[in-house]
């Protein structure tokens, strides 16, 4: 092997564990601060590594906001949307898969062309009806909206490509022993399709965990703030507490990756068949 | 009498299937109606008039669309966004592709790397943009302590309305992971004879890559660019916050990073000028639809599809 093959077996990966580290540094820097004392945050210069590490910021954190209850709140609408939509997703999707009627194609660009619609158009007519019906300050505006909103066209795209996977043979047969369409959904087709309502089960509480603008629009109670509307608390008009603050950007990110390490691969297909299909 | 049996035996079970099929449908039609037609139609009404949520729509005729064409603020939030499209998401995309490609030189370690670039995306917006203010913050942040080492200038990131969009491209090009896994998908399915018959003809890398690997991801870039800039034109949560935390304000300095989700959200709820706010959603509406056919309408002549699949 000569010098100029060996740089180019070398060269892709200095350029990745260049770039890599690059990506890691805000994550050590986002920890680290969180061990300091208020005095080592504000010092030049930067200093990496605590000389005593602490864990007042954690403490802090949980204490001079009401953590705990927005913590609370967030896992309830998060846990809240993921039930309905594993619930009701794939029932559409198996319409769209396995029930051929006229019209059904149709329907279906009609739904894809949902995906393209800009939430800024239907927010303003749906929070005066939300308004109007009581519900604001409650979860239901988020909940209902990860259930119906776009959301559902896209959950159901992903489970209907899944359910157009599963040989037809397999649902023919139970129908000519005479089998309900609905039978044959919950006792064929939905235990197969375990993985990919793992996969939007695991998107919509992403999308649901970290929504910011849908908790902005319809939580105005600080009782039923979220995290992500709440972490706002640490700015003061004295400054920013940011040994605390990034104390709580660190709890608020912790469970999102404990999750993608428990479920990596689930992750990757599900991102690899939006794209793809 | 009798031939007609069949045949309207055959429409019966038509019209079963097509009720269980809608029976089947009925979550999806439900929301389809609720959350999106209603709301399309009332929207496009209140455009017409000026409404503040607590006495009737009134009948405004197309003043809030004039409205706008005087709006300043209006104006320099659609160019703002505009900037954001054309020099935040395009240089991402280009990076995410080439990181794509250099993970995918079937590189040792490939699942570690990948988890690396993907970790980022994985953060809560909010999160992430408050670590990102904290990191930008111009005497204690990191960012400005090695630009500052290695000699660099060191620019007031947040408070200068120079650098306020640049901070937010700076951030973004930490959040393309998954535009990266996606491409590395679209990457690992180029059939490898491809390669190999040009590798015969003589051809180079970069002829390689350029009438090779492009044509066959296009599809995925295709794909790519409708949905980020269908985002990009509703980018909201990462340049509200950086507003909101390190300026007090929306907008930020000299509204440099006013946003059109932010100021239309703005007008919505904070100045309750839903009518207002309604005719800026359409014209949102009308800009997306607009690229959207756009690239479509130029895609024959970019994008190609393979003879498999």
């Amino acid at each position: 092997m000569n010098t100029a093959s060996i740089g180019r077996k070398i060269l892709p990966h200095l350029l990745l564990i260049i770039v890599g580290l690059l990506f890691l540094a805000p994550f050590a820097w986002l920890l680290l601060t969180t061990f300091k004392t208020e005095d080592e945050i504000f010092v030049i210069p930067i200093q990496w590594i605590p000389k005593e590490w602490i864990w007042d910021n954690y403490v802090n954190a949980v204490s001079m906001i009401p953590f705990i209850k927005y913590t609370w709140n967030t896992v309830v609408i998060a846990l809240m949307s993921v039930a309905g939509v594993v619930l009701l997703s794939p029932l559409v999707a198996y319409g769209f898969s396995r029930i051929q009627f006229k019209g059904r194609n149709l329907l279906f660009i009609l739904m894809l062309s949902t995906l393209m619609l800009p939430m800024q158009v239907t927010m303003i007519p749906l929070y005066v009806v939300f308004n109007k019906v009581n519900l604001l300050n409650s979860n239901w505006p988020l909940v209902l909206s990860a259930w119906f909103g776009t959301g559902m066209a896209y959950n159901v795209f992903l489970i209907r490509q899944f359910f157009n996977g599963i040989p037809m043979e397999l649902t023919e047969s139970a129908k000519i022993d005479g089998a309900s369409e609905f039978r044959i959904y919950t006792q064929i087709v939905l235990p197969l399709a375990k993985p990919a309502l793992l996969t939007i089960g695991l998107f919509t509480f992403l999308a649901a965990w970290g929504d910011f603008q849908g908790a902005l629009i319809y939580l105005n109670d600080q009782e039923t703030w979220t995290l992500s509307i709440g972490l706002k608390q640490f700015i003061r008009e004295n400054g920013v507490a940011w040994g605390p603050l990034m104390a709580a950007a660190t709890l608020f990110t912790i469970p999102i990756i404990i999750l993608y390490f428990f479920v990596q691969k689930k992750f990757i297909e599900g991102i690899t068949i939006t794209g793809l299909k | 009498m009798e031939r007609l049996e069949p045949r309207s035996g055959m429409r019966s079970r038509e019209r079963k299937r097509l009720f269980i099929g809608l029976l089947f449908l009925s979550p999806w039609i439900f929301g389809f109606l609720v959350f999106q037609l209603y709301p399309i139609i009332t929207s496009l009404y209140y455009s017409f008039t000026e409404y503040n949520l607590f006495t009737s729509p009134q009948w405004v005729g197309l003043d809030n669309y004039a409205d706008m064409a005087q709006d300043g603020k209006m104006l320099s939030s659609l160019y703002n966004t505009a900037f954001m499209a054309l020099f935040g998401f395009f240089p991402q995309l280009a990076y995410a592709l080439g990181i794509a490609l250099l993970l995918n030189q079937s590189v040792k370690g490939l699942s570690l790397y990948r988890t690396i670039y993907f970790l980022p995306t994985l953060v809560p917006a909010v999160a992430g943009s408050l670590l990102w203010i904290w990191l930008l913050n111009a005497q204690y942040g990191l960012v400005n302590q090695m630009l500052g080492a290695i000699g660099l200038p060191e620019p007031n990131w947040l408070m200068d309305e120079n650098w306020t969009k640049p901070s937010l491209i700076l951030m973004g090009f930490w959040g393309t992971g998954t535009i990266t896994i996606m491409y590395l998908a679209a990457l690992q399915e180029v059939p490898r004879m491809y390669y190999e018959a040009a590798s015969i003809d003589g051809a180079n890398k970069w002829h390689k890559f350029w009438h090779i690997t492009l044509p066959a991801i296009s599809p995925m870039t295709f794909f790519q660019l409708i949905m980020g800039l269908i985002g990009s034109f509703q980018y909201f949560s990462q340049g509200y916050v950086f507003a909101e935390s390190s300026n007090q304000a929306i907008g930020g300095p000299g509204n440099s990073i006013l946003f059109y989700a932010i100021y239309l959200f703005q007008n919505a709820f904070m100045f309750l000028k839903m009518g207002y706010a309604s005719a800026m959603a359409w014209i949102l509406f009308v800009i997306v639809l607009l690229l959207t056919l756009l690239i479509f309408k130029t895609s024959s002549r970019w994008v190609f599809y393979g003879g498999e699949k």
